[in-house]
């Protein structure tokens, strides 16, 4: 079945609610509206009000009162306009979701699912464009993914509301309207793993969420010029699963990773350096990174791509660390 | 009714700044519609007797802070029709050098603040400017200016307070056109009279018929007063936005009655036509005035269209001082 990425999310989201009566969904304009982003439209006639809650413009409170009502025995799914607004409920998140199991040494714990969009390239300008996925990726008691394909946002969900803590869904802006075969894989999507989405001999492209398209994009224009990338979309950002990556880098010996983040403190920066910790030896080259330039993202649309990782940025990246030696080998 | 329509010349003002924000978001539709204007656009459409009303009660040492529906107020406090327009189109000739667009206008030239677009983000900055004022001894007013969704915000109630406790010169210039994107105001607040949130924190407040320019103009002039010579005052001002909240609003949530309900009450008709009748106005200088505001449109979409793109070098400018141009 061909549907969208939106499509995807709706029918995961539709799912949970349809089958946990402890479900329920909440957020600015997720009812009478439809979603800011259209995913929930239709819900609030379809399960009514009391389980799609419009909120005020109140990102604390609301976000709060998940954490409470996750709790008190609920499984809210909380949505967040976009990261940028997760900013005001970020105390709420990193000060009692993230910590209510240890500072009660497991008396209780937090089943909350935050779902909140993210990045940029609709031209939305610096204070709706942000990836701020590593401020979270950061947080010991958070699960955070980034769901970047089809079968992912449709499978994702469920897992994320069958764990027992806090699981914040990043979502790209970018990835709403992409269409893609839905297989039967989302059955078995976890939050753990990284996945293998293309395979390849000379060099590793890791990427999550919105640039996982741009990785696959560059690595088939390297294929033209003989270069055979491996792409591997993380997912789970936080834990990171080191295992599949580490082995994809110890194949291929060299690994660019792209992150829409800006480049200081950035989850790229996180990642290299597990490379350099657990495989070092293996490499042929220094590990490189494609991240976004060290500016808020600006409105003017040929400023705004030249802020993000493109697919040509990663595939100069490449090419400058094979030295303009296609196909190189060891 | 405000007696001051006798002074026609007020209000003839008031209503060529209308009829220019009215013109000028009319055209933006249309260039939204083929593509020159890219991202979020906020069209305050229906809305412009508040900001014409109050932003002419400010004077030229005062602050303006607002929100991402703001071409209205830059307009009105002076910014040019030009530099808003080329702003939009992304080209460096634009007041932000296109880094901003249609949510973030700036100009430190009218003391203009922005156009912040995180909802309620621009009030506790409001009361800074404020704060800074009175510790310099400047007579200088700050008015924030936000919609009734902020109010459920906990930057309003904090911002409300430590003016309010503190006594600083902020008008906290509500604008209430009683929806939040899709989000009514019943559905979204347990207390719907704003009025009793401002008396909460012991501050000074009153409701205003906010499509008539003449009332918001008196009693935004009356609250600048008021504020000039003692404390924060809230002034909330009922108002109807005709069009969707931004270009990618399918609008589901409203009637289609409602809307046409309000149109009836529209602020630049409302005034004209009283114009009319009290022979201050005529048919004739009516269509000067509006094809006065059209020409100031056109000259702003061709100097747009002239304009040029910031240089891909010059992107990491302004993040912090440092590197000039
Ligand atoms: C903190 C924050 N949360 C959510 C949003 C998304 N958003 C933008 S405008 C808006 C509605 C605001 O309504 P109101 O304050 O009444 O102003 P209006 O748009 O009606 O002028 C929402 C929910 C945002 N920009 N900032």
């Amino acid at each position: 079945m061909r549907i969208s990425y939106r499509e995807a999310m709706r029918m995961a989201l539709h799912d949970a609610l349809a089958s946990d009566p402890r479900v329920f969904l909440m957020g600015e304009d997720v009812g009478k509206y439809g979603g800011s982003y259209a995913v929930s439209k239709g819900f609030l006639d379809e399960f009514g009000p009391e389980r799609i809650r419009d909120t005020p413009l109140s990102e604390l409170a609301f976000v709060g009162a998940g954490i409470g009502a996750a709790l008190g025995g609920m499984r809210p799914i909380v949505e967040v306009m976009t990261v940028n607004f997760s900013l005001l409920a970020l105390d709420a998140i990193v000060n009692s979701a993230a910590l209510y199991r240890h500072m009660s040494a497991g008396q209780f714990h937090v089943p909350l699912v935050i779902r909140m969009a993210t990045g940029a390239g609709r031209q939305l300008a610096a204070q709706h464009s942000h990836s701020l996925e590593n401020w979270y990726a950061h947080v010991p008691g958070l699960t955070v993914v980034a769901p970047a394909t089809i079968d992912d946002a449709r499978g994702m969900l469920a897992a994320a509301l069958a764990e027992p803590d806090p699981v914040i869904v990043f979502e790209h802006v970018m990835l709403y309207n992409v269409e893609g075969e839905l297989g039967d894989a989302w059955r078995e999507a976890d939050l753990r793993s990284a996945r293998v989405m293309k395979s390849g001999r000379d060099v590793t492209l890791i990427a999550w969420g919105g640039t996982v398209g741009k990785a696959i994009e560059a690595a088939e224009a390297l294929a033209a010029d003989g270069i055979d990338a491996e792409v591997v979309d993380l997912r789970v950002l936080r834990p990171l699963d080191d295992a599949t990556y580490v082995a994809s880098v110890r194949r291929t010996h060299r690994a660019v990773v792209v992150d829409e983040g800006w480049r200081s403190g950035s989850l790229a920066a996180e990642v290299m350096a597990r490379i350099m910790e657990q495989a070092f030896y293996d490499l042929d080259a220094p590990v490189a990174r494609v991240c976004s330039e060290e500016v808020p993202i600006p409105y003017a649309k040929h400023l705004e791509d030249a802020a993000l990782p493109q697919p040509a940025k990663i595939v100069a990246a490449v090419r400058r660390m094979l030295g303009g030696a296609a196909g190189a080998s060891r | 009714m405000s007696e001051n329509i006798d002074n026609g010349e007020t209000a003839l003002a008031l209503l060529r700044d209308m009829l220019r924000i009215r013109r000028f978001e009319e055209r933006c539709a249309e260039l939204y519609g083929e593509s020159k204007i890219r991202g979020f656009l906020h069209l305050y459409i229906g809305e412009e007797a508040v900001a014409v009303g109050a932003v002419r009660a400010l004077g030229p040492d005062d602050a303006i802070v607002a929100t991402y529906r703001e071409h209205g107020h830059a307009l009105v406090r002076g910014v040019s029709a030009n530099a808003i327009m080329a702003e939009m189109y992304g080209r460096r000739e634009g007041c932000c050098r296109g880094r901003g667009g249609s949510m973030h206008l700036f100009d430190a030239a009218t003391r203009f603040y922005g156009g912040n677009a995180i909802v309620g983000g621009g009030l506790p900055i409001a009361v800074g400017l404020a704060l800074a004022d009175r510790l310099q001894g400047r007579a200088g007013v700050t008015a924030a200016f936000f919609g009734e969704g902020a109010v459920a915000e906990g930057a309003f109630h904090e911002s409300m307070n430590l003016a309010a406790l503190w006594r600083l010169p902020v008008a906290f210039f509500c604008e209430n056109n009683f929806y939040a994107m899709g989000t009514a105001l019943a559905r979204s607040e347990s207390q719907t009279d704003l009025c009793a949130k401002a008396a909460a924190f012991g501050m000074p407040a009153t409701k205003v018929d906010g499509m008539d320019v003449m009332a918001v103009h008196e009693a935004a002039r009356e609250a600048v007063r008021q504020v000039r010579g003692g404390g924060p005052v809230f002034v909330e001002f009922q108002t109807y936005r005709y069009r969707a909240h931004s270009m990618f609003d399918p609008d589901l949530y409203r009637d289609r009655a409602e809307i046409e309900a309000w149109k009836k009450r529209g602020p630049i008709h409302n005034l004209s036509n009283r114009l009319k009748a009290l022979g201050k106005l005529t048919e004739a200088q009516f269509l000067a005035l509006d094809a006065e505001a059209t020409k100031e449109v056109e000259a702003a979409v061709a100097f747009a269209e002239a304009g040029s793109l910031e240089p891909i070098e010059d992107l990491a400018l302004d993040v912090v001082a440092g590197r000039k141009r």
